[in-house]
């Protein structure tokens, strides 16, 4: 290329301008959101045909978990939401300081919400012998109606593991958007790194939203009043 | 396409600076952002990848020579066709052409300048090696012996080899197909040269778009499945294997899921690369673009919708059987609405025999073939009959290698001159797509009336009246590997020794022919502007040469 412009900063040289730029940024993570749904999807898929092919198993499992830590996460994931989207509208009215301090407060929040997953929800499982794999033990009240469980608990560690795993991929994301915040990298012309950002946070948040009642929730405890 | 004329005449190769010598040093091709490198990087891996599962094939051939089996034991022959399949179904043919001629294509027929998202696309190549990586590992500590489809329980408690490797293979080299998949599709929305609307985009274009549609929501799932049957067999908790628990009809509706539409991955960019081939050598514009166009979305939707056809003898219920019978029919419509315009676009064109071309109308007798048969296999009567048999091996194969390696190695040809400046000596070439043809036909279609007579697939040993058939099929195996390796020499010697091509030497139609040969790095001095439809060879100025 002979003649080159003086380019605006954080220009990519394959595009035209920086207005195609960011519409390949958006248009790029919500293919990649496509991909993620059909992942979680053929997860939530196997879950279901097993949930009613094996319910009195799955509902015993449901009934082992701690519903208030689960509770209580929801509420922590939606706050990081709103603080996320909050960090967004002071990049585009440009400030800086509010950007920096939500984007740490969603981090916190997606922090805290790994440590009540991790150091309470888990170590119980673990200490009540629930971790299929490591020392999972069937327990005798459960009787044949229970032979199952281990499935439940399987893919209950399997899907809220690959979304905590969704979940540390995003605080390492904010790290990085953190910093190119307080040095100033985003302004109301350019924050499409940010907004990009967003939309995957929320998507975690989403998959949590659907992963709260189908493993918490529909054990039955509230429609049929509990054992 | 362009209203832009060429200007850069027989410039020669060495003395003006493109993409191929703009760096040199192992580091700038390990590290470069360059679509038109990161294409040759995928070339020369999945070329690897090709021979490696062709060794296992020959290995096959040879030991069904007799029929009590010439080579190895039942359980190495196990290995073998698992191995083979494996590797030419995820490491070579699903990355073929989207990876290879969709990397170095697709910026260049849009008028773009890279892909939207370089580094993303040099972090695919990346994965695709560390997944073969591991499926190489398997091989070598062991082998896998489950068959290409992994069906539990043979994969799960039936099977002492290496699975686990072999499955986190395949698992990892998923997320290269993704981050491809989405690179197009971004590219193509955003990055299309002024003037370029949808309409006027090469067939090439919409195949790979469709492709890339798959890719997106079909290799998660075979992601997942392919996860969970990892857990089963780490953990040892039941998912899929009935022994504890798990359903294994459920991991076939899952794998189909995926895997019906992949064998649509693996076709589509071929049908997009014969839609260029046939205009070029024909000199015609397309034949009904606008069906041709939309029946690659319309297969790329269908075939989400057919997977039960795989499981008409696997505990289905019949009218499940019924209903995915209907739906496979109707994935042959878009198919043939292809075939027919081809033909059509081939009618009163003036042809010539080139390579490429010779390969393009291998395809179209191979494929109709392979679709044909597929229709067999559609009817729920008939598939009881030929399901698991012979019968289903040549149906994939007429697809698959008649198909879509015929129309892969036709690209090859095709975009060669564009891709390293250089021709391959012509006469080499067309017999090398005669003796592919020849040895293709004798090696499958002896299959085809050997499943009709009830020979089963996997089987390491056979009644002696199949014996016959078998060695047809075994020489045919040894024409056809004659047959591949011909072009790799010649192609290999061209890079260095073939006379200088010129922009355009077949006189082709289509954006990327207006640059250089082997292109500069930025692709375009200046980005195009579009003013006229794809393939207008009616109103051609260029000449071949
Ligand atoms: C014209 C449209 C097609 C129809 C109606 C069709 C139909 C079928 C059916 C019904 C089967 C299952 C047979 C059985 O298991 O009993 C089958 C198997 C198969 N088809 Fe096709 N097919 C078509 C196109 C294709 C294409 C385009 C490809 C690949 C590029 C392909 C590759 C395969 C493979 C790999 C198998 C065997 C899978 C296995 O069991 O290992 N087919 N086809
Ligand atoms: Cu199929």
């Amino acid at each position: 290329m002979a003649i080159h412009h003086a380019h605006p900063p954080g220009f990519a040289h394959q595009f035209e301008d920086m207005q195609q730029q960011r519409e390949a940024g958006s248009l790029g993570m919500w293919v990649f959101l496509l991909t993620e749904m059909m992942f979680f999807g053929g997860l939530f898929a196997t879950y279901i045909v097993y949930r009613a092919l094996y319910l009195p198993s799955f509902e015993i499992g449901s009934h082992l978990l701690e519903v208030r830590f689960g509770a209580l996460n929801t509420a922590v994931l939606i706050g990081s939401s709103l603080t996320m989207a909050l960090a967004i509208h002071s990049a585009q009215i440009g400030k800086r300081g509010a950007q920096v301090g939500f984007l740490i407060t969603t981090m916190i929040l997606g922090a805290a919400f790994l440590f009540i997953k991790f150091t309470f929800e888990w170590r119980h499982d673990y200490v009540e012998h629930l971790v299929p794999g490591f020392g999972f033990a069937i327990r005798p009240e459960w009787g044949a109606p229970g032979a199952h469980v281990p499935m439940f608990f399987c893919f209950y560690f399997f899907m809220t593991g690959l979304h905590a795993l969704h979940m540390i991929i995003g605080i390492g994301i904010l790290a990085v958007l953190t910093v190119m915040a307080h040095r100033g990298r985003f302004t109301p012309q350019y924050y499409s790194p940010l907004e990009v950002s967003g939309l995957y946070w929320h998507f975690v948040d989403i998959v949590w939203i659907f992963l709260f009642p189908l493993l918490y929730l529909i054990g039955g405890r509230y429609l049929r009043g509990g054992h | 396409m362009s209203t832009a004329t060429i200007d850069v005449h027989e410039v020669p190769t060495g003395s003006r600076v493109n993409y191929l010598n703009a760096q040199y040093g192992v580091k700038s091709w390990l590290l470069t952002t360059d679509h038109k490198r990161i294409a040759l990087l995928y070339l020369a891996s999945i070329t690897l990848m090709f021979f490696v599962g062709g060794f296992f094939a020959v290995l096959m051939r040879l030991h069904l020579i007799e029929p009590q089996g010439a080579l190895v034991q039942p359980e190495t022959y196990n290995k073998l066709f698992t191995m083979h399949g494996v590797i030419m179904v995820f490491f070579f043919l699903v990355p073929s052409i989207p990876a290879t001629l969709g990397n170095f294509l697709v910026p260049m027929m849009i008028g773009a300048r890279d892909l939207a998202f370089p580094k993303l696309n040099l972090l695919s190549w990346y994965i695709y090696v560390i997944g073969a990586i591991f499926t190489l590992y398997a091989v070598i500590s062991g082998g896998v012996d489950t068959g290409w489809t992994f069906y539990t329980p043979y994969s799960s408690s039936f099977s002492h080899t290496s699975v686990v490797p072999t499955a986190l293979g395949v698992f990892i080299t998923g997320f290269s197909s993704i981050l491809t998949g989405l690179n197009f599709v971004v590219t193509i929305h955003k990055m299309r040269a002024p003037g370029l609307t949808w309409f006027r985009l090469p067939l090439f274009i919409w195949a790979i778009y469709a492709t890339s549609i798959i890719f997106i929501l079909g290799t998660p799932v075979i992601a997942i499945t392919l996860f969970l049957l990892f857990l089963e067999r780490v953990l040892h908790i039941g998912i899929f294997d009935p022994a504890i628990g798990g359903d294994p009809i459920l991991f076939q509706h899952l794998f189909w899921f995926y895997s019906h539409p992949a064998v649509y991955i693996m076709i589509l960019p071929g049908m997009g690369v014969m839609s260029e081939l046939i205009t070029c050598f024909s000199r015609k514009r397309i034949f009904g673009y606008s069906f041709v166009a939309f029946s690659s979305l319309a297969i790329a939707i269908i075939s989400f919708l057919v997977w039960g056809h795989h499981m008409f003898v696997t505990g289905q219920s019949i009218y499940a059987g019924l209903i995915f019978s209907v739906l496979s029919f109707m994935v042959a419509i878009p198919s043939a609405v292809k075939v027919f315009n081809w033909t059509a676009t081939l009618y009163k064109g003036s042809i010539s025999y080139d390579a490429p071309m010779l390969y393009a109308l291998g395809f179209i007798g191979l494929f109709t073939m392979g679709g044909l048969t597929g229709l067999f296999l559609a009817s729920l009567a008939t598939d009881v009959h030929l399901n698991g048999t012979y019968f289903i091996v040549a149906h994939f194969h007429y697809i698959m290698v008649g198909g879509a390696v015929m129309a892969y190695l036709g690209g090859i040809h095709f975009w060669w001159p564009k891709i390293t400046g250089r021709l391959y000596p012509d006469g080499w070439a067309r017999f090398a797509a005669l003796v592919i043809f020849v040895g293709f036909n004798l090696t499958f279609f002896p299959q085809f009336m050997l499943g009709y007579l009830g020979m089963p697939r996997r089987y390491a040993v056979y009644p002696s009246e199949f014996q016959v058939l078998n060695v047809m099929s075994s020489a045919g195996a040894s024409i056809l590997g004659i047959g591949y390796l011909i072009p790799l020499i010649y192609l290999i010697w061209s890079m260095r020794y073939g006379p200088t091509a010129g922009p355009n030497p077949w006189g082709a139609k289509g954006l990327e022919w207006t640059t250089p040969s082997p292109p500069p790095t930025e692709n375009f001095e200046e980005i195009p502007v579009v003013t006229e439809e794809a393939y207008d060879y009616a109103h051609s100025t260029v000449i071949r040469g």
